[in-house]
């Protein structure tokens, strides 16, 4: 295909893959070794007895959640990091001058992010195997929820760094919503073993659904029906494509 | 004869700021090499901004060969290349992927846009430098590399925004030189600069914004025979010791070997040298006391000021 806003998608993406590629060791290892340290301390340590949750080993139940958090964060890491800096430099202005329409924009910041966050999860995937066998009970439903959780984070990144003005705006989300929101979605425990009002309370957390779908594809359990967990999921990405597409047509941020 | 930018009553009102832009007006004809002059802050890179799409307007049209900024915003983009003041590249990215991945964004093919590449990093004396990081340039190279990016989805209006701003005389040659070659091929070309030489030896026509405004749009030829007066700086071959009998003209005896003259424009020069030959004094080389747009813009602003 030779459509002129094809090839600056590709072009676009190739440039994010090539920049998170380039810096691997602040891309990728971190996750994978914070992963290895929670299946050696979590899964092997404190996990053996703990004993089964859901019918599986603690190891096996919480290897869905982990992969998903290193998704999670990393997509969002890339699009806000990466845009972020193309504003701070000034080099957003190569976009903006281009003829290519901001939903091209969009698609190739959040292709970059959904790119960074699968490869963040094959690493994490990668260290799980070193600890356990990793199950797949369906694996439609694993990269489906991979893949629209990684856009889902990818955009919210993306429309942080829209507003961001420095570089102490794009961790403050991260740390003080997006890691609570993570630990608290599920990763460690089902929300079956909460009472009220803390199991009601964690049902409006959005990564709980992402991550007891994903724990669906890989172990064939979950808190919440499979179709509620894709309509949330697929219900906010088409929020925050909306908002962001917005913005990006006003300018916000990035135009005076 | 086809119009490449049209900028008719251009509006810009920054948010809790000033009125940047009052209603701009301006023309420039396909295939000129414009000047765009205004003291800092006249606006100039506003209204350029707003015709790049890097600035919402308040206001007012633009078109670019025939496309209007509103209705065909993509058309206008492909026609335009801009070399912007600030450098506004990655400076983590090698040189040569600056290049290639700004043709991507046009949707130029990725061979094609390594042999544009090759060709204006030649052109521009950076072919060298492909694989180095954009941060290891010098910062005359960083200009260059920013007129290259420019080229490569091969535009038909080059907006070059004070493009010889710190770099040394050699290169601006260069520069003016690759500028020149350029606008020969057919490529529209606006400059704006504060080195007034260098608008006086490129430009064929020029625009003045002063205060948001445009306050003068004319050829610069047309221009330049309003000035009243030239003043010449003369290095003498003999010093002066006492000042010279030149009763026609207005002078000023720096020091023994300089005389500062001004010439009226109901004199020529051969008066001056009947009446220097007259006194015995012998020059030795001679030059303009200011460049003769630099004297023309600032009587210009004055002129506004006091209105």
């Amino acid at each position: 295909m030779n459509h002129p806003y094809w090839i600056a998608y590709r072009t676009l993406v190739g440039k994010e893959v090539r920049r998170f590629s380039r810096i691997w060791v602040q891309t990728i290892l971190p996750s994978a070794v914070t992963t290895a340290l929670y299946f050696a301390i979590f899964g092997r340590l404190i996990g053996d007895r703990i004993g089964p949750m859901d019918g599986y080993a603690y190891i096996d139940f919480i290897v869905p959640g982990l992969i998903l958090m290193g998704v999670i964060t990393n997509a969002y890491a890339n699009a806000v990091s990466s845009f972020y800096q193309a504003k701070f430099g000034h080099f957003v202005e190569e976009l903006l001058v281009s003829p290519m329409p901001d939903w091209v924009v969009l698609a190739g910041y959040v292709s970059g992010a959904v790119a960074r966050g699968l490869a963040v999860g094959a690493a994490v995937t990668a260290v799980a195997l070193v600890f356990t066998e990793v199950h797949l009970y369906s694996l439609g439903v694993s990269l489906g929820i991979l893949v629209l959780t990684a856009v889902l984070f990818g955009l919210a990144g993306f429309i942080n760094a829209i507003y961001a003005n420095s570089f102490d705006d794009i961790s403050i989300i991260p740390t003080f919503v997006l890691t609570p929101l993570t630990y608290l979605g599920g990763v460690f425990y089902s929300i079956d073993l909460l009472g009220s009002p803390w199991r009601e309370l964690s049902l409006g957390n959005p990564v709980l659904y992402m991550i007891n779908a994903f724990r669906y594809g890989l172990l064939g359990v979950t808190d919440i029906p499979l179709w509620i967990a894709f309509g949330v999921v697929i219900a906010f990405i088409l929020v925050l494509g909306a908002v962001a597409l917005t913005l990006l047509h006003r300018g916000v941020g990035i135009k005076t | 004869m086809t119009t490449a930018l049209h900028i008719e009553g251009l509006r810009k009102t920054y948010p809790n700021g000033p009125e940047a832009l009052r209603g701009v007006d301006l023309r420039v004809e396909a295939g000129d090499f414009f000047a765009l002059l205004g003291p800092n802050g006249a606006g100039k890179s506003t209204a350029i901004g707003i015709v790049c799409s890097l600035v919402n307007k308040s206001g007012g049209r633009v078109s670019v060969f025939g496309h209007d900024l509103d209705r065909e915003r993509a058309e206008v983009k492909r026609a335009i290349g801009l070399v912007p003041q600030e450098f506004n590249f990655n400076q983590f990215e090698p040189v040569e992927e600056i290049l290639i991945n700004q043709a991507g964004y046009y949707g130029v093919p990725r061979p094609q846009a390594r042999e544009r590449a090759e060709r204006y990093l030649r052109q521009l004396d950076l072919w060298d430098k492909r694989r180095v990081m954009a941060r290891q340039l010098s910062g005359g190279m960083k200009r260059r590399l920013m007129i290259a990016r420019a080229l490569v989805h091969r535009p038909r209006l080059l907006i070059l925004d004070e493009p010889t701003a710190g770099v040394d005389i050699e290169i601006r040659r260069s520069m003016w030189h690759f500028m020149r070659a350029l606008n020969r091929e057919g490529v529209t070309i606006i400059l704006t600069t504060h080195y007034l030489d260098e608008a006086e030896t490129l430009c064929r026509n020029l625009g003045i914004i002063n205060r948001g405004r445009v306050v003068e749009q004319a050829p610069v030829a047309e221009v330049l025979g309003r000035l009243h007066a030239e003043g010449f700086v003369l290095n003498l071959a003999e010093p002066l010791h006492a000042p010279p009998d030149l009763e026609d003209f207005e002078f000023h005896l720096a020091d023994p070997y300089t005389l500062e003259v001004c010439v009226d424009r109901q004199h020529h020069l051969n008066a001056l040298f009947v009446a220097l030959d007259r006194e015995g004094i012998q020059v030795r080389s001679m030059r303009n006391k200011q460049n003769r747009l630099e004297q023309l813009l600032l009587d210009l602003l004055s002129d506004g000021d006091a209105a």
